[in-house]
């Protein structure tokens, strides 16, 4: 297992050079030049000079990432354009409302959509699978932002149960975490179910059942193990969707967060946030599948001998 | 085109199918159907609930909601369309590329197919935007990429799975060159999952149009789009809901048709939505 672990992760440092070379180059791609975001206006060509020697923007395009990416591994993120704040400060003060938000939606994504993917699995083409599958679709095609709104509308300015916006205390989060959770279900809930009705076709669970096995111990502790497979895998992959895709989430509650942080240092023009908030991202995204795969080789004997 | 009928000779299918086709009836006639312009403002009658004459009602500027939402199907259905339709043609030929020619280039291929399949389509969308710039085109283009990590990969998978059959190893052996197999053999078997995939993503980049209208970045004011809409309705939630409603109500039911349709038609071409990974 040691063995795995160690090579699983020695996997991830070329995608983490490449993935930083594309963040680094997508700063050069933007139109404009970060160097007329700095000057003052009027400013002549030698205080232009001067400003692209303090920032190292006169060297080769490889020297200058080089000089980034060596910043980068002693988390010295830059400093912002437009607030003239340490990257990291501005990125510490929204990880925590975000992991908040991601972790909650997750873990309410996993709970509810096994169990309804489990429900509406044993329950097959009857009522109880369609009605779920129901909601599924729903769940999947609702934009989320909309639903937000909807919610907003009807839980906090109808009802008032709720506060419309922002991320004081537990209170604010249920909203947020309901929009994203609803998709996030839906998902879960499908793959467990398509997951579940392929394993209960296999060998090994026709023996079970010719063991004279009772047929709810064989649905839960074997065809369900055997279901959580894919399910897993879905899961991590979904832990940088949830950090990255609440973008939308965030700015209907105007919460503070990775998302919404990316979205207003693009409108401004502030790279080095940019790049920071892509980094983040990045590297949950890279973190999430490497957990998916350390579960999955817990639970697949044959996931850790295909590596050997 | 066989499957296609059969599709709508389903109740889910016939009921989405119609849906479908009103839709875009209505999309295409908006001119003729409605004698209301959808970007002159009429400010005494703003804010107006359903009516003989508005049977919608009003927005903020007391231009004919209806209206809005038939201009507004033209611009959400075509650009969705038109990107989708893009990202699954430069999807299948960068797919169909790289599982024939294999090698570095489909490792290459692969590695940026991955990366970008690992992030959110929204942000991928968002970042191209900030390069390109907001409007139409911008809108187009971040849909067609985002998207196009999905089509190589299904072309990819499809092409490597068909291509050790054993027509193709006898045909390769009676001597074929690779462009007769790919297009005699290769692409006409792996063309019906790809084109379902992309129906199928339409619906999502719908909404995806609609969440870059609502941050502002989709067609520009006056131009009515869904999700344009939407953002000018958020601002008045409290004040008039049914601006952000109604609007919500059309990509929601016109998703959930373009799904239920695909479902069918999955159901009636016979094959699986998610063919094994090659």
């Amino acid at each position: 297992m040691l063995d795995y672990l160690v090579r699983r992760v020695l996997l991830l440092l070329p995608v983490f050079l490449a993935v930083s070379v594309v963040i680094f180059l997508i700063l050069h791609l933007i139109p404009g030049d970060p160097i007329d975001n700095l000057l003052k206006v009027g400013s002549g060509p030698e205080a232009r000079a001067k400003i692209a020697a303090k920032y190292g923007l006169d060297q080769p395009l490889p020297v200058q990432y080089g000089i980034w990416l060596w910043g980068v591994l002693q988390g010295d993120l830059g400093t912002s354009i437009i607030t003239r704040r340490p990257v990291a400060v501005m990125i510490g003060q929204v990880i925590g409302p975000s992991l908040a938000l991601g972790g909650m939606a997750l873990a309410i994504s996993s709970l509810g959509g096994i169990v309804l993917g489990a429900v509406a699995a044993s329950f097959r083409d009857r009522w109880p699978d369609q009605l779920i599958m129901g909601g599924v679709l729903l769940g999947s095609t609702l934009p989320s932002f909309w639903l937000g709104l909807l919610l907003i509308l009807g839980f906090s300015v109808e009802l008032g149960w709720f506060p419309v916006s922002g991320a004081r205390g537990w209170a604010s989060l249920v909203l947020p975490v309901a929009t994203i959770a609803f998709g996030g279900i839906a998902l879960v809930t499908r793959v467990t179910r398509v997951a579940m009705i392929e394993a209960a076709s296999r060998d090994f669970v026709l023996l079970l059942h010719a063991k004279g096995l009772p047929p709810r111990r064989i649905r839960l502790a074997h065809v369900l193990r055997h279901a959580l497979m894919p399910v897993v895998t879905i899961l991590a992959l979904r832990i940088g969707w949830v950090l990255g895709g609440a973008v939308t989430v965030e700015y209907v509650f105007a919460r503070p967060g990775l998302g919404s942080l990316l979205i207003k240092s693009l409108s401004q023009h502030d790279y080095p946030v940019v790049q920071a908030c892509l980094l983040m991202l990045a590297i949950a995204v890279m973190l999430g599948t490497l957990l998916g795969d350390i579960t999955q080789a817990l639970m697949d004997p044959r996931v850790r001998s295909a590596l050997r | 085109m066989r499957a296609v009928l059969s599709a709508l000779r389903t109740p889910k299918g016939g009921i989405a199918g119609l849906w479908l086709v009103l839709v875009a009836l209505g999309a295409v006639l908006a001119p003729w159907l409605t004698s209301y312009a959808f970007d002159i403002q009429d400010l005494p009658s703003a804010y107006q609930g359903p009516s003989a004459a508005h049977w919608l009602g009003t927005d903020e500027f007391g231009r004919d909601l209806l209206t809005r939402i038939l201009y507004g199907a033209r611009v959400s259905l075509s650009v969705s369309g038109i990107s989708i339709g893009v990202s699954v043609f430069a999807g299948m030929v960068l797919g169909a590329a790289a599982g024939l020619i294999g090698g570095a280039f489909d490792r290459a291929v692969t590695i940026c197919v991955d990366l970008t399949w690992s992030f959110p389509e929204i942000l991928i969308a968002l970042i191209l935007v900030a390069i390109i710039g907001p409007g139409i085109a911008g809108t187009m283009a971040a849909i067609a990429v985002a998207y196009l990590a999905q089509f190589t990969r299904l072309t990819r998978a499809q092409i490597l799975a068909i291509k050790g059959e054993t027509y193709v190893e006898a045909a390769r052996s009676m001597g074929a060159s690779n462009l007769f197999l790919l297009f005699r053999h290769l692409l006409p078997n792996a063309l019906a999952p790809v084109l379902v995939a992309g129906m199928l993503a339409t619906g999502d980049a719908i909404i995806l149009e609609a969440t870059l209208g609502f941050f502002g970045l989709g067609a520009q004011p006056p131009t009515p789009s869904w999700g344009a809409m939407m953002a000018a309705g958020s601002a008045l939630l409290f004040k008039a809901p049914g601006i952000i409603v109604l609007p919500g109500v059309a990509v929601a039911v016109t998703v959930v048709a373009i799904n239920l349709f695909g479902d069918a038609l999955v159901r009636a071409l016979d094959i699986k939505t998610r063919p094994r990974e090659g």
